[in-house]
């Protein structure tokens, strides 16, 4: 079946962007939100049918084979290497179409109410469409270069979306920080694909990822340090996906991030781009499964690593974004571990099929916590916990849906969390008990932080608010989103997934692991019971008491054990004095004074040979015979 | 004779009908009918670079007098869009009180330039080449005068004619010599004759020359700024975009074709040529404040960048050429396109003037800065690939040095295309220019270039295809 109008899913939003970004002040505020949602929800039907058309094709010998409606060919360097731009459906593109446009579509809705009366409320709707425009082209990209444009794009959007409050410091602050720390990331990336593509002589993913290893037959016995030439470039990759999703140690622009308007921090920084890096990591799976095993072991550490580091720095965050920020790169951490656990045929493949399946209902439950967290924060004006308390009465909507959202990151069937949790752990107790003891543990942490974040908002002590600022009810184009988002997270779950993603592309049947869906239901409901009692009244006076018990471990969560403050030292106080400086130095006195010197002398020079313009045409004839004799001369004789 | 022959020239047969009709629509049209002169001159020419834009199967006819190939599709293709967009761009002009009785008499005019450049690039001989130069010429002096009121519009008509008679003088000595030392004409013949000899090697400088006189090259150059500044603005952009592009084009078929055996002396020359060149010019763009006569030096740097595709002298450096010549087309006819219109308004074409532009007509402004950006050569401007494919070809053979001093230079350049830039953008001003709404014409055309700037060089596609070409050379 032709699936050519798969173009236009690309296109639309991008003409969005330049017609909102050109002449957007033209319209009135509301005008261009309704074209920015208008086209997004025309976008999301055509992926919508994209999914459809695509999953009911037929199997060839029970795989589901890439298609790839358009391919042309952008820059031509030899025969096999050439850039091309396209988009390739495979099932794993067409689920990222479904949930970028789907949470794009909630968020485009969400910001009318969220953003009105805004300043450069067009802007905003401008800068959205050009994310979705890059993200989706991220994400149907053919070949690892056209990845890595919008990959870079993506990088930029955020950026401009991070900053949109660009009167606020902080907001610039962090949009440079996220930009700088995500382009240093993206410098492995490109040394990787130049490394990749020299080895293997192409870009394409459908050649890479073929399974054939005659691709890498150039690659053989390359080694670095101890490693294959391959193992390095996917190595490499990996960082820049580690960048993009925030994995430690390059998670520190993520909290920030959360400057960025809310909306923004639910599409970007919740459900999409952060999740670029598992995308990617899992587009080249067969690569890192045949090629260097040993560098998914790497992503499975990191990964692991990185969540238990989130989840206990987010069980003391009292920023309610930041709270939800933690959780992000701990649930990301998930989705890697499980990457990393995966193997590639039949049930081996679980963790893959798991991580994408946790990456879906991950995207709508956490954009669905931070659109409830925007409503509460639209409500209080405050992102602080200590402003909140008590929200259930005067939010009844907010409060349900972020009441299912927490159930489904806590793993409480049977809303969809449980189940690509469940998968996961699973996956992970195969590859070896201590990963899924170490996970089965996170997940409890998960389950207490999130329902902390619960109690402190909509029950504890109420905050005192000042009279005529009462918190209210968002209106109905905040909560039909939230209301949506929370449908599709308690059915979602049962979505046979790996009918539709697999690591092989055969079909997979999965059943619950009764002892391991029995544990961590068990282990979240204690972790939740524990939250319950320590803070529903918000009386209890045991947090604050082991607060103070264990004070040093409490500061030093509480400031995210130190990370950022560690990155500042370095480039303040050593890459700055001592490499910038001088550096500095010699830009200004020997660069600077070179070129100002040239700058002197063409003008001198240009002053001393203007005679030779004399507006006399005997003279330009003399000029000009004497030019032909000189050549001639010069050709002749010499 | 066989007169079927003439039904082989599709191009200049078509070119010549479209000059026909418009003249008698001139003489006889009425008075009413008249006022969409414009329109239908327009729709004429656009016509007939529809039709001329398919190639055909390559053909020679007179006896090898007249040469089509494929390549020549493409060629003249560039050229006839640059001179559609000329024509758009002109309407304001032909419009004006005084030029409007004679707009008839510019088309035919600049026409007959065409047809000319047409003969010149599809000669198979240096007569028909000479016939077609001087079309090309006499009727431009003519165009560079049009404002013949005007001192400045004589003056340069006066200087344009005297130094093309001078030049082409010397280019006919060139001829006569090479027909005295190998006794043809012929384009074929006269390349396995030629084996260097001293004289041969004279006639060739004198012969290069005249070329160079055309594509404005130091120190055949000093009637550029004059006549740029005198002549009508839409005709400096003619000049300075249609008669440079076709003879780059002819010297470059010449060079390879009939020069073929003495490839390192003129390689050699062109080297020299190449340096003075961009030097000299932007060391004089640098000091001007009339814009058009900076933009007579940019495109006289131009000139040299362009030449340094013929040195490379394989097919990476004749498909650059050849989109170096697309690219700087669009870029200088954006800018062109900016001063006409700001001119024809207002009657201001000093730097001082285009103070405070962008806070009065901002699209225009931003217009003129991309068509800058783009000659200056910054990306993601099409200048810059045009560039880019350019000093490649260059280096790909070798020409190092050559390649580092046109870098520097575009540093240089850099410089003075930005003064422009700042003037309209950061200049203060007390009296900017006032805001006004340009006609339909010129925004078509202006446009049509800006998608020229930011499309050419991303799609390769337009690269590819002229590649695909230019191999058939």
């Amino acid at each position: 079946m032709s699936m050519e109008y798969a173009v236009l899913i690309l296109l639309l939003p991008l003409v969005t962007f330049l017609l909102l970004g050109l002449v957007g002040t033209r319209f009135s505020a509301r005008t261009a939100g309704l074209i920015g949602s208008g086209v997004l929800a025309v976008v999301a039907c055509l992926a919508y049918v994209t999914a459809w058309n695509y999953f009911s094709m037929p199997r060839v010998e029970g795989v589901r084979v890439p298609v790839v409606p358009l391919n042309f060919e952008w820059l031509h360097f030899t025969d096999q290497l050439h850039i091309d731009l396209g988009i390739l459906l495979d099932p794993i593109s067409v689920m990222m179409l479904v949930v970028i446009t789907t949470v794009s579509l909630m968020v485009h809705l969400y910001s009318l109410g969220y953003m009105k009366g805004e300043r450069g409320f067009q802007r905003y709707y401008a800068f959205l469409s050009l994310f979705t425009f890059s993200m989706l082209g991220l994400v149907v990209a053919t070949n690892i270069f056209q990845t890595y444009i919008f990959w870079e794009l993506v990088g930029v959007s955020s950026y401009l979306l991070i900053g949109f409050y660009y009167t606020k410091p902080e907001a610039v602050a962090a949009s440079k920080k996220a930009f700088i720390v995500t382009r240093f990331a993206d410098l492995g990336f490109l040394i990787g694909i130049l490394l990749l593509s020299y080895f293997t002589g192409t870009f394409s993913f459908e050649r890479l990822t073929s399974g054939d290893a005659s691709v890498f037959a150039d690659a053989a016995g390359v080694t670095f340090l101890g490693g294959s030439v391959i193992a390095w470039a996917v190595a490499l990759i990996f960082i820049g996906c580690a960048g993009k999703s925030a994995m430690f140690p390059l998670h520190i622009w993520l909290p920030d991030a959360m400057e960025g308007p809310t909306p923004v921090s639910a599409l970007i920084h919740a459900a999409t781009m952060v999740v670029a890096g598992v995308y990617l990591v899992a587009r080249l799976f067969p690569v890192y499964f045949f090629q260097a095993p040993e560098v998914l072991v790497m992503i499975a550490v990191v990964g692991a690593f990185t969540s238990l580091y989130a989840a206990v720095v987010a069980c003391v965050q009292t920023d309610i974004k930041r709270v939800l920020a933690f959780s992000t790169i701990s649930q990301i951490g998930f989705m890697m571990v499980a990457l990393g656990v995966s193997g590639m045929e039949g049930h081996e493949g679980l963790g893959y099929m798991a991580s994408m399946f946790h990456l879906f209902t991950h995207a709508m439950f956490k954009a669905l916590l931070f659109l409830g967290a925007g409503a509460i924060i639209h409500a209080v004006h405050s992102n602080e916990m200590k402003y909140m308390g008590g929200l259930r009465r005067q939010m009844p909507i907010t409060h349900l849906t972020f009441l299912i959202a927490c159930l489904a990151i806590s793993g409480i069937p049977p809303f969809s969390g449980f189940f690509s949790k469940d998968e996961i752990l699973a996956a992970c107790f195969e590859f070896s008990p201590w990963m899924g003891g170490i996970m089965s543990f996170i997940a409890a942490l998960t389950a207490f932080y999130m329902f902390r974040l619960y109690y402190n908002i909509f029950w504890a002590q109420p905050a005192v608010h000042e009279p005529g600022h009462e918190p209210h009810e968002a209106p109905a184009n905040m909560t039909i989103p939230l209301v949506i988002l929370a449908a599709i997270s308690c059915v979602a779950g049962f979505i046979p997934f790996g009918h539709f993603v697999s690591a092989d592309g055969q079909s997979l049947t999965t059943h619950l692991e009764g002892s391991v869906a029995v544990t961590s239901v068990v282990i979240a409901c204690v972790a939740i019971g524990i939250a319950t009692v320590l803070y529903r009244k918000g009386t209890n006076p045991v947090p604050a008491h082991l607060a103070e018990r264990f004070k040093g471990l409490h500061k030093a969560a509480y400031h995210r054990f130190y990370i950022d403050e560690f990155y500042q030292f370095v480039t303040h106080r050593i890459i700055f004095r001592y490499i910038s400086r001088p550096i500095a130095w010699f830009d200004r006195h020997v660069i600077d004074g070179a070129l100002n010197g040239l700058a002197w002398s063409a003008q001198r020079l240009s002053y001393a040979i203007r005679g030779l313009q004399s507006g006399q045409i005997q003279q330009y004839a003399y000029v000009f015979l004497l030019g032909t004799l000189i050549i001639v001369v010069l050709v002749l004789w010499v | 004779m066989d007169y079927t022959n003439f039904l082989l020239m599709r191009d200049e047969l078509s070119l010549v009908a479209v000059m026909v009709l418009l003249l008698l629509y001139d003489l006889f049209g009425s008075a009413r009918s008249l006022r969409h002169f414009q329109l239908v001159a327009c729709l004429l020419f656009g016509l007939h670079t529809l039709i001329c834009l398919f190639p055909h199967r390559p053909v020679e006819a007179f006896g090898g007098m007249y040469i089509y190939k494929p390549m020549l599709t493409i060629v003249k293709s560039i050229l006839n869009v640059g001179t559609l967009l000329v024509f758009m761009q002109a309407h304001t002009w032909l419009e004006s009180e005084r030029t409007v009785i004679r707009r008839g008499e510019f088309y035919f005019l600049t026409l007959s330039t065409l047809l000319g450049m047409y003969f010149m690039m599809s000669a198979g001989n240096f007569l028909l080449f000479f016939i077609g130069l001087e079309t090309a010429s006499i009727p431009m002096a003519t165009l560079a005068a049009f404002d013949k009121y005007k001192r400045k519009s004589a003056e340069a008509g006066a200087k344009y004619i005297l130094s093309a008679v001078f030049a082409s003088a010397l280019s006919l000595y060139g001829i006569s010599l090479i027909y005295g030392t190998t006794g043809t004409l012929y384009f074929d013949d006269v390349a396995v004759r030629i084996t260097g000899n001293p004289l041969q090697i004279m006639a060739f400088v004198f012969f290069l020359v005249g070329m160079c006189f055309k594509i404005s090259i130091v120190p055949f150059h000093l009637w550029t700024a004059d006549v740029y500044e005198g002549a009508p603005t839409n005709v400096t952009a003619y000049l300075s975009v249609i008669s440079k592009g076709s003879a780059v084009f002819v010297l470059m078929t010449i060079l390879y074709k009939v020069f073929g055996n003495i490839v390192m002396q003129w390689q050699g020359i062109l080297y020299g040529l190449v340096i003075v060149t961009i030097t000299v010019a932007n060391l004089f763009a640098i000091r001007q404040k009339n814009l058009k006569r900076f933009l007579a030096f940019s495109s006289i740097s131009q000139a040299g960048y362009i030449l340094l595709g013929v040195i490379s002298g394989n097919a990476l450096g004749m498909t650059s050429l050849v989109f170096y010549v697309l690219v700087y087309m669009v870029s200088n006819l954006g800018a062109f396109g900016v001063i006409s219109v700001i001119e024809q308004r207002t009657g201001k074409v000093m730097m001082d003037d285009y103070n405070g532009l962008y806070k009065t007509n901002p699209y225009l402004s931003l217009v003129m800065m991309f068509s800058l950006f783009s000659l200056a050569g910054i990306p993601p401007f099409a200048g810059f690939f045009s560039k880019f494919f350019i000093f490649a070809a260059a280096a790909s053979e070798g020409y190092y040095i050559l390649v580092l001093i046109a870098l520097l230079n575009t540093i240089l350049s850099l410089y003075y295309y930005l003064l422009v830039v700042k003037a309209m953008f950061i200049n203060p001003s007390e009296q900017p220019i006032a805001p006004f709404r340009s006609d339909n014409y010129t925004r078509v055309s202006l446009v049509a270039c800006m998608a020229g700037v930011f499309l050419l060089g991303i799609l390769s596609v337009v690269y590819q295809q002229i590649s695909l070409f230019s191999f058939g050379m």
